[in-house]
């Protein structure tokens, strides 16, 4: 990399802020680090916590290119890595004649298919992109163990090619909802981050940032109400994608401010288990609305 | 044995004596459960020859530099050799050394508090009735022969030591298969099987472009295992043998995720992965500590569902809870049952199956009479015992094939559950008409126990 692209952790979180993503310390540190030693940035968190936009975030920031894996099951190096196309090959043959030699003609760089993993390795015009490998707890432990060789040399092995390394190993970003326990062997050669829920001052920070056209008032309301929400033992706690989604969605009903039906009318957009809405809906959310109207008129009368 | 003579004179009288003294050290190692190979002892005594016996040291780390091939294995290694080795003058005596130690088993004052268990039980054998020296082998073999023969069908809470420790080795060494499913990713295969067109391409590409027909079918996938045991107090003397159990379970497959939970939950997957079982257990111990007090299993199957079932019940999980149903709430407490009723139900839905282990089962008679069992019955698939070897036989033998499809059993328990509930309410109707005070004891008596007397 032809220089740190960011000198201090200050700049880079600045430079986050102008785009658009508002990061705590844990995450501007970690990000920081992982891009002055290039090493990869393990990102862990519930979903809707802002792991993916980060990575599209930095693209954007630095001006590389962004190349995402999203992983499944049964995501395999075909899919993931490379592939040869086979039917290019046939037609090969048949163009040739049978008596050609076949291997030296048909395992070159013309029939390869690359796929996201090979193309990170490749040289771009705007510098080593960046991949973004999401949701890696969905992948199976054999794609993990093929990325080990990935991530520690930057190089991916073809047998019928060699080996194919990065000159300049790209910026890995890898994400987990941890609906399983990613091995310790993968985990060591990263940085590993665990994205909490913002506080509330860094949620309305965030809120004034992506949802704009709501009012003051509206967004304070909105923030303490969802961290009310946060502390209530639900089965899923709403994420920050929730609650931007929220606030999207009670400017588009001409909302000024909350009140009892109109939190309960718009509750599926925060709440997705049925079970956390019916315990939430009702006397529950109006005795969280009621809180956090009580002390955002302290805070006021306060100062 | 053919090896090169040492040079140090002092080494090359004792030698004989030594090797003697080699291999009976090499024997109480397998006795407790080190793998030493044959190979690894003519090593060993190799070792010693160039070593000698100046040092006690460096003698230590000869030995175990050939003996040690896990490094979990050391600790035991060491007190093994502190214990064999003690006497300077061992190399006389080591016969004679080791059969004292024999006679007072558990009663050597000045054995050092945290010896392990496994090693006092492998010295603690009984001492040969014949002194001779030469038959000490086939004693020692008859003994453990003898305390193998544990009776199948006896109650685990009815076993002495003796019989209690011939019973957890033969659990340490089941290795039942899990259930399977298919993967999503493929396997070739020569015939049958779903038509492979990339791999024939790509072998055609080889061959000149001739295609030849390859195949492929699914792979199958061990199911990840989570086991939830109880260890409040009325399950204390099923609870150290299941844990053994799911030691050797985490032993042989790599998808098993355990639980402990008396009045909290406590992940013990990490511990249960270590290899030696005595260490496991002793790392377990000291990480829970609500053993034998009373449990409230909705809470626990609460926290479960919340905090750990999105981690660990992905790609199709089978559920294993380990309990007798006595729930420490009182019958009466409505809000405690619902909770149990509701998580019970979301940890089925969530379950590939959901088999529960009851150890009450071992009454002939049982009745599911408590609330608590009665509110759990309906959202389990299988309803097995666990009090007996037998029945952990049982168990192992079918963890492969069991499947979603509920047991033929179950229909029959979920029956006699309804008509205990129906007695129940006749019971209290009964009672308030006759406007006489409810034989409170006498129930709730039945009902705790759960048995028909």
């Amino acid at each position: 990399m032809a220089g740190k692209p960011f000198e201090t952790v200050e700049m880079l979180q600045a430079a986050l802020r102008d785009g658009g993503y508002i990061a705590n310390d844990g995450l501007s540190v970690s990000l920081f680090l992982a891009l002055a030693k290039s090493r990869p940035l393990f990102l862990e968190g519930e979903a809707g916590v802002g792991k993916t936009e980060i990575a599209k975030m930095l693209a954007v920031l630095l001006g590389r290119d962004l190349i995402r894996l999203q992983c499944y099951e049964g995501l395999d190096i075909a899919q993931a890595a490379y592939e040869w196309n086979y039917a290019q090959q046939l037609v090969e043959i048949q163009m040739r004649g049978d008596a050609v030699a076949a291997e030296d003609h048909l395992f070159t760089k013309k029939f390869l298919i690359e796929r996201p993993l090979l193309r990170a390795l490749q040289p771009h015009p705007n510098g080593p992109p960046i991949l973004l490998i999401d949701e890696l707890d969905r992948a199976d432990e054999a794609f993990e163990a093929y990325l080990l060789e990935l991530l520690s040399d930057w190089q991916i092995t073809i047998p019928e090619l060699g080996v194919i390394a990065a000159e300049e190993p790209p910026i890995v970003i890898i994400t987990s909802n941890r609906t399983r326990e990613i091995h310790d062997a993968l985990k060591r050669r990263c940085f590993y981050h665990w994205v909490d829920y913002p506080d509330a001052d860094l949620e309305l920070a965030i809120l004034a940032e992506k949802a704009p056209e709501a009012a003051d008032d509206l967004q304070r309301q909105i923030v303490g109400f969802v961290q009310g929400l946060r502390q209530q033992n639900l089965f899923k706690s709403p994420g920050v994608a929730e609650t931007i989604d929220w606030a999207q969605a009670l400017v588009e009903l001409n909302c000024v401010a909350l009140d009892p039906q109109m939190v309960d009318s718009t509750m599926g957009v925060l709440l997705k288990y049925q079970d956390d809405i019916s315990r939430i809906q009702g006397s529950e959310a109006a005795r969280i609305l009621a809180e956090v109207q009580a002390s955002i008129v302290q805070s006021e009368m306060s100062r | 044995m053919t090896r090169p003579r040492p040079d140090e004179t002092v080494v090359g009288a004792l030698q004989p004596k030594l090797d003697q003294n080699i291999m009976l050290f090499v024997r109480l190692l397998r006795r407790i459960g080190l793998p030493v190979g044959p190979a690894s002892m003519v090593d060993a005594v190799e070792a010693v020859t160039v070593i000698g016996v100046a040092s006690k040291s460096l003698f230590y780390h000869a030995l175990a530099g050939c003996l040690i091939k896990r490094p979990e294995d050391q600790a035991l290694f060491g007190q093994a050799f502190h214990l064999f080795w003690q006497n300077p003058k061992f190399m006389e005596r080591v016969r004679d050394l080791l059969l004292p130690q024999i006679k007072v088993p558990g009663v050597d004052t000045d054995a050092p508090e945290d010896m392990l268990r496994r090693l006092s039980d492998a010295l603690a054998d009984p001492p040969p009735t014949n002194q001779g020296d030469d038959t000490t082998i086939e004693i020692d073999a008859s003994a453990t022969a003898s305390d193998r023969a544990v009776s199948q069908t006896k109650d685990f809470a009815m076993m002495s030591g003796d019989e209690m420790t011939a019973a957890l080795s033969v659990i340490k060494n089941l290795a039942p298969y899990l259930p399977q499913r298919k993967s999503r990713r493929w396997r070739q295969q020569k015939t049958g099987g779903q038509l492979a067109i990339r791999a024939a391409l790509r072998a055609a590409s080889r061959q000149s472009g001739l295609v030849l027909p390859k195949f492929q079918s699914h792979q199958t996938k061990t199911r990840p295992l989570v086991i939830l045991c109880d260890v409040s107090g009325s399950m204390e003397h099923y609870s150290r043998v299941m844990l053994h159990f799911i030691h050797g379970l985490t032993q042989h497959q790599p998808a098993v995720h355990s639980f402990l939970f008396g009045m909290n939950l406590t992940n013990i997957t990490r511990l249960m992965r270590y290899r030696d079982v005595d260490e496991a257990v002793l790392a377990v111990s000291n990480q829970v500590d609500d053993w034998s007090g009373g449990t409230l299993i909705g809470s626990n199957l609460q926290r479960f569902n919340r905090e750990w079932s999105r981690r660990v019940m992905a790609e199709g999980a089978s559920v294993i809870i380990i309990t007798d149903g006595l729930d420490r709430a009182p019958d009466e407490d409505k809000s405690a049952l619902q909770t149990l009723d509701f998580e019970m139900e979301r940890l089925h839905k969530s379950a590939y199956s959901l088999i529960w282990l009851n150890p009450l089962l071992r009454f002939d008679g049982f009745v599911p009479k408590s609330q608590s069992i009665r509110t759990m019955l309906p959202h389990v698939d299988h309803f097995l015992p666990m009090h007996s070897l037998q029945s952990i036989h049982d168990l192992a033998g079918k963890l492969q094939v069991i499947g979603k499809r509920r047991s033929r059993e179950l229909v029959t328990w979920q029956k006699l559950a309804r008509d205990a509930a129906k007695m129940a309410v006749r019971h209290s109707v009964y009672a308030q008409m006759k406007a006489a005070p409810i034989p409170a004891d006498k129930i709730n008596k039945g009902q705790k126990n759960g048995v028909v007397t």
